[in-house]
């Protein structure tokens, strides 16, 4: 770049004509309009801005002219010069929209190909039951209590006013540790955790106990030597068969819907005096036992279908788990969690829970 | 116990218009739990009638076979009262006889309609009918199995046969518990019935006796714990070839027993209506005087059912001068049985203890009508009521003489006595009951209630050997008051502490497990040999150490696991048999160890046991922890669109523990280890804090073969309790820095038998404080590096918490990692 030039009459340079400028600009302003893409526009920008472009090679002429003249020849340039940027700009952002929304067109995929690249894994139904049963208790203030499978025969059963000799003590077929008289038993109920939780803290007592429990029962689609139990207790002062009752109620409730509330039946188990059968009723047909015309499959046209055993706990039990009969009393009931989600979720055939088919399984998903 | 509802009417008053339905409901509300209601004609509908067959003309036919074209006079049953002409294939009837017709229009059992058709040449119209096509079963009445012949007094030609054949019966079988024995009689139910319904009742057992004298059947009780009443009676004269009237044959029907003979009939009717189990003898067959007392060593018993049995000391056993001729209360011997040709019936009804009955049932395996009751405990105060009623019908029926003599040897035991606060049953049962309900409840029961200021005391029937504590008058008030009223009110826990720490944990084990694609299983825990076998065990392998049951279902399977690995690689086979072409399953249960310390002790149950009973109770029972185990067979990742698809192998078996471990914040460990069932060059221990939990890798091919799996399956198996102790409690929050980071790579060669984990270990304690992360992103082995080495390539992260690092403090750290594998490993870098 040269100096001021004093001998050069500003008028007379070409670039600087008004003409030469205004002609300069409507080429640029011409070439921007008919960029029909970004690498068009991108060339356009270089041939009409870059250094080598009339208006640069225009522009860089002022500094020569007389201090008279630049002002005028400045102004004029720097019109032509931002008519052009601003056209540019402009240009750019719609060929940029365009450019994108051309991208995206290009880009588009089918949605609807598979995606299952690791299968989906889930927890096993009697696990989420379990759960589901666990936090409607925990939700009221209860806790949940856990014992082991393999039970010492005291706990099983003398604990529990099942003596030697008692009658029930053969209605439930127990499988025995070698050798017989080892005082050890796979539990048949989940019941010692009642006698352990008793034995091991101070009323008052709000426990569920779910759990695994064995009995020598052949495999078949309704009875399974291994299953599962929950079992509640209650023990405080003045508990009555009323408070057993509003628990079940409020259990069958949380667990099958507005309205579903239970009944009692008299029954006998050792350890409740008085001892009930407790039924629920049908939350399919409501308790009219049929539905549309047809008998109710779900409670087999009963209206009530049978959920478990309950009662107040019998003082006996009181007495040989160490809480002051006198000052508490206390309810307990016990329901298998197997047979409820059987009926809940109308499976047909217990064993689908033990064969371990990861189509059964999945279905559940991951909670209930 | 099956109850024919004509029979519980004998006894009670019911309303005649009440339905078998509401009965059975009023009864189950009451404690006597309805099975089934049977209604035997429920499944015949139409003219089904007597009719009198006047002619019967065998007609050979081309076939072999011969029909008899009989006409039978049905009077004006058929509409026109000409006699009905019918074609049978039976032979069992004559002329004359009275049999039973169902006309054109009925309907009998297996919707079987009768129409008239053509057979044989003849239009026949109707059908004479056998038991078993009125679904009577083979024995019904006397038929013998064919066309059923009526007694001559049964009615008239024309009348309806329902009720000639006891098919208007309805019958309620009722589920009776342990408690409620006395029920398992018609007096009992007929007695609820009467409650239910405020009914009057007739008990059968209440009738005038002959008094007892001293010159009936010489019996001489030796343990009148063990039998403290036994009351003789004799019957001579008796004609063994008499029927049993056809009602009691159609009520022992209907009460689900079979009809034998009248002898024994008789006992076995008088046992359903009282309750009391009775013992008939051969009189002729005793030999001198009864005795009643315990078996002695070594003494043997062939009872009525043909079984030789060795008796126990504990066994109550009735002798004569000849030895042992019964096992008492439970099963007669066959010597003194009665059979077809006796004449001289010892009727026995005696009252035994029900310990006693029970242990001796259990021990022999005996499962009996008498046996059921006398275990569960009878009235003691009617054994000469009962063996007065079978007295009577055994002279009525058989053409005997009752002998004059009547021996009754002990008395029944004094009627219990309870004591209660008049209001306990309000307190327990949380429903309103006065003192004056509570009384007129007990009083309905059966027993007889003092007032004495506030308290109650009931002194209890002899029918209820149930009732022994306070609680149970409760129940017995409660379940007449009716449970329906039980208010329901929900009680007022205080603050619970909701689940427990390792509780929660196990809650996320498993969502972890299932969000990396594992499917819980629930599996038996029952084992055998073949199972350790399979994995391949050594023969002194500790978890062959098993607990073992006395009883297994299967002689196969005698143990409880010690592994979760047998139940969960079988399941995954099972899926795979079924087509799958990959499985993710984890199961978590307790597995159990024997700790060998000897019986488990049995205390008594008047008192909690001491600290130190329940402490030595509990260490008698097996260790059983709580383990996790995973398998992972075939497919892990599918092939798609996207690409090809993975075999699972030991790096997911690795991967699913370090995945656990990061949820519950634990860090884990792992080193190379050689143990079955695992492929001794890819199985991996687990360590926390130097703590082994257990394994992971993949299984032995062996392995994979003995239980049909894919080739290259893994699997894992830790001890999950030991797992959730390290779980992290509270999280401390993490401090990072957001300085700039500086990336370092480095490749170091190492000799092949160098572990990945030790180079990095050495790198990260080389590094110092800079280092942020490290990350081994490439393993190499191949020509550029040599025989027997191993290019490591790591990525390092370095960052400082208060500045940016400079170039030379990257440099630095990375050559200071470098330096520090170098000495510790020998790693070179790669150059």
């Amino acid at each position: 770049m040269s100096g001021p030039n004093t001998d050069y009459d500003p008028v007379e340079v070409t670039p600087l004509k008004p003409e030469e400028v205004e002609s300069a600009r409507d080429a640029a302003l011409a070439a921007i309009a008919a960029a029909t893409d970004l690498a068009e526009l991108k060339q356009v920008r270089i041939d009409h801005t870059g250094d080598r472009s009339p208006l640069a090679l225009a522009n860089r002429e002022i500094g020569a002219l007389p201090p008279q003249a630049r002002k005028e020849a400045g102004q004029r340039i720097g019109q032509a010069r931002g008519a052009v940027a601003k056209a540019l700009g402009e240009r750019q952002a719609v060929l940029e929209v365009e450019h994108e929304e051309r991208m995206l067109v290009e880009e588009t995929v089918d949605v609807t190909l598979p995606t299952d690249r690791v299968p989906a894994g889930a927890r096993h139904p009697l696990t989420t039951g379990a759960e589901l049963i666990a936090d409607i208790f925990v939700a009221m203030g209860w806790e949940v209590a856990e014992g082991p499978v393999i039970e010492a025969e005291w706990l099983n059963f003398d604990a529990l006013n099942l003596g030697p000799d008692h009658p029930a003590r053969t209605m439930q077929d127990t499988f025995w540790t070698d050798p017989q008289d080892n005082g050890v038993v796979l539990r048949t109920h989940t019941s010692p955790v009642q006698a352990r939780t008793m034995l091991t803290r101070t009323p008052p007592i709000y426990v569920v106990c779910p759990g695994r429990v064995f009995r020598t029962d052949e495999y078949d689609a309704t009875h399974s030597p291994m299953f599962h139990q929950v079992e509640g207790l209650a023990i405080d002062e003045g508990i009555t068969m009323a408070h057993l009752k509003g628990t079940l109620d409020h259990f069958a409730t949380s667990m099958f819907g507005e309205g579903i509330t239970t009944r009692f039946r008299p029954s006998f188990f050792p350890f409740t005096e008085p001892s009930a059968e407790v039924d629920l009723l049908c939350f399919v047909c409501r308790g009219a036992g049929e539905l549309d015309g047809a008998r109710c499959r779900t409670c087999r046209g009963e209206g009530w279908i049978e959920w478990g055993g309950c009662g107040v706990v019998n003082p006996r039990v009181l007495t040989a788990c160490g809480v002051d009969a006198e000052r508490y009393t206390g309810f307990a009931f016990g329901m298998g969690i197997d047979r409820t989600l059987m009926f809940r979720h109308g499976v047909e055939d217990l064993r689908g829970f033990f064969e371990g088919d990861v189509r059964f399984t999945t279905a559940f998903g991951s909670e209930l | 116990m099956k109850t024919p509802v004509s029979w519980i009417r004998e006894y009670v008053d019911l309303p005649a218009d009440l339905t078998t339905e509401a009965l059975a409901a009023e009864l189950t509300d009451l404690g006597l739990k309805l099975e089934a209601i049977e209604k035997p004609g429920d499944q015949i509908t139409g003219p089904l009638v007597v009719g009198r067959v006047l002619t019967m003309e065998p007609e050979p036919q081309k076939n072999g076979k011969t029909i008899n074209w009989c006409t039978v006079d049905v009077a004006d049953a058929n509409g026109t009262g000409e006699p009905q002409g019918i074609v049978c294939g039976a032979h069992n009837f004559a002329p004359g006889d009275l049999v039973v017709v169902v006309l054109p229009g009925g309907v009998l059992p297996g919707n079987f309609a009768i129409s008239a058709r053509k057979t044989y040449g003849h239009v026949s119209a109707g059908m004479i009918c056998s038991a078993a096509e009125l679904g009577l079963g083979e024995d019904a009445l006397s038929s013998g199995g064919g066309i059923i012949v009526l007694p001559e007094d049964a009615g008239k030609p024309g009348e309806s046969a329902f009720g000639v054949l006891g098919l208007d019966e309805e019958v309620i079988e009722f589920e009776i518990n342990p408690d409620r024995a006395y029920a398992l009689s018609l007096r009992g139910v007929a007695r609820e019935a009467a409650l239910a319904y405020d009914a009057s009742y007739t008990d059968p057992t209440q009738r005038d006796v002959p008094p007892a004298d001293d010159q009936g059947y010489p019996v001489v009780v030796d343990d009148p714990a063990g039998c403290p009443v036994f009351v003789a009676r004799t019957v001579s004269g008796f004609d063994p070839a008499a029927p049993t009237p056809d009602w009691m044959v159609r009520r022992i029907q209907l009460a689900g027993m079979r009809p034998i003979s009248l002898a024994v009939d008789v006992t076995n009717y008088v046992m359903l209506e009282t309750g009391r189990p009775i013992h008939g003898y051969d009189a002729d067959k005793l030999q001198g005087p009864i005795r009643v007392r315990r078996a002695r060593e070594g003494e043997r018993l062939t009872t009525l059912d043909g079984t030789d049995r060795a008796l126990s000391t504990e066994d109550l056993v009735v002798t004569d001068d000849s030895g042992i001729i019964g096992l008492g209360g439970v099963m007669g011997g066959e010597a003194t049985e009665m059979s077809e040709t006796t004449t001289r019936v010892l009727v026995e009804a005696a009252h035994w203890d029900a310990v006693a009955m029970f242990r001796t049932g259990k021990r022999h395996k005996i499962s009996s009508e008498a046996g059921k009751r006398n275990e569960r405990g009878v009235d003691p105060t009617i054994c000469e009521a009962a063996a007065d009623r079978v007295v009577e019908l055994l002279t009525t029926y058989g053409g005997g003489t009752a002998e004059p003599g009547v021996t009754v040897v002990g008395t029944p035991p004094e009627r219990r006595t309870i004591t209660i606060e008049a209001d306990l049953p309000a307190r327990v049962t949380g429903m309103e009951i006065d003192p004056a309900t509570t009384i007129r409840h007990l009083r309905a029961v059966g027993c007889d209630v003092a007032e004495d200021g506030t308290k109650l005391t009931a002194t209890v029937p002899p029918w209820r050997p149930d009732l022994v504590d306070p609680f149970d008058l409760v129940e017995e008030v409660a379940r007449v008051v009716g449970y329906r009223n039980v208010p329901s009110v929900l009680p007022t826990p205080g603050a619970g502490r909701g689940l427990t720490r390792e509780q929660r944990l196990r809650r996320r084990v498993g969502r972890t497990l299932a969000g990396a694609g594992c499917v819980e299983v629930v599996s038996f825990p029952f084992v055998g040999e073949a199972a350790f076998d399979q994995l391949g065990l050594p023969a002194d392998d500790p978890l062959r150490h098993t607990v073992r049951l006395a009883n297994p279902l299967s002689n196969e399977e005698p143990a409880y696991a010690t592994t979760l690995l047998p139940g969960l690689l079988k399941a995954a086979a099972r899926n795979v048999g079924r087509g799958a072409s990959g499985v993710a399953l984890f199961e978590t249960g307790t597995v159990a160890f024997p700790t060998d310390r000897g019986a488990a002790p049995i205390y008594g149950v008047d008192r909690r046991p001491t600290e130190e009973e329940l402490a030595a109770l509990l260490d008698a029972l097996p260790a059983q922890p709580l383990h996790l185990a995973v398998v992972l067979a075939g497919e892990r990742e599918r092939a798609g669109w996207w690409g090809e698809g993975r075999e699972a192998g030991w790096a997911d078996a690795v991967g699913v523990v370090r995945r656990l471990a990061t949820e519950l914040g634990v860090t884990v460990t792992v080193e190379a280890d050689a143990r079955l069932p695992w492929h001794p060059g890819r199985c991996a221990r687990v360590l926390v804090d130097g703590t082994e939990i257990g394994r992971a890798g993949e299984l032995h091919p062996k392995v994979c073969a003995s239980f049909g799996l894919p080739k290259r399956s893994a699997a894992v198996e830790l001890d999950l309790v030991a797992l959730l102790r390290y779980a992290v409690d509270v999280v401390p929050a993490p401090e990072f820095s957001t300085y700039p980071v500086a990336k370092e790579d480095v490749a170091l060669v190492v000799d092949d038998s160098v572990r990945a984990a030790a180079v990095e270990a050495a790198l990260r304690e080389g590094a110092g404080e800079l280092l942020e992360s490290i990350r081994l992103f490439d393993v190499y082995t191949g020509e550029q590096v040599g025989e027997g080495r191993t290019s490591l390539a790591f990525a390092l992260r370095f960052r400082a918490p208060d500045r940016t690092l400079t170039e030379d403090e990257t440099a630095a750290a990375r050559e200071a990692a470098v330096a520090r594998a170098a000495e510790l490993t020998g790693a070179q870098q790669r150059s």
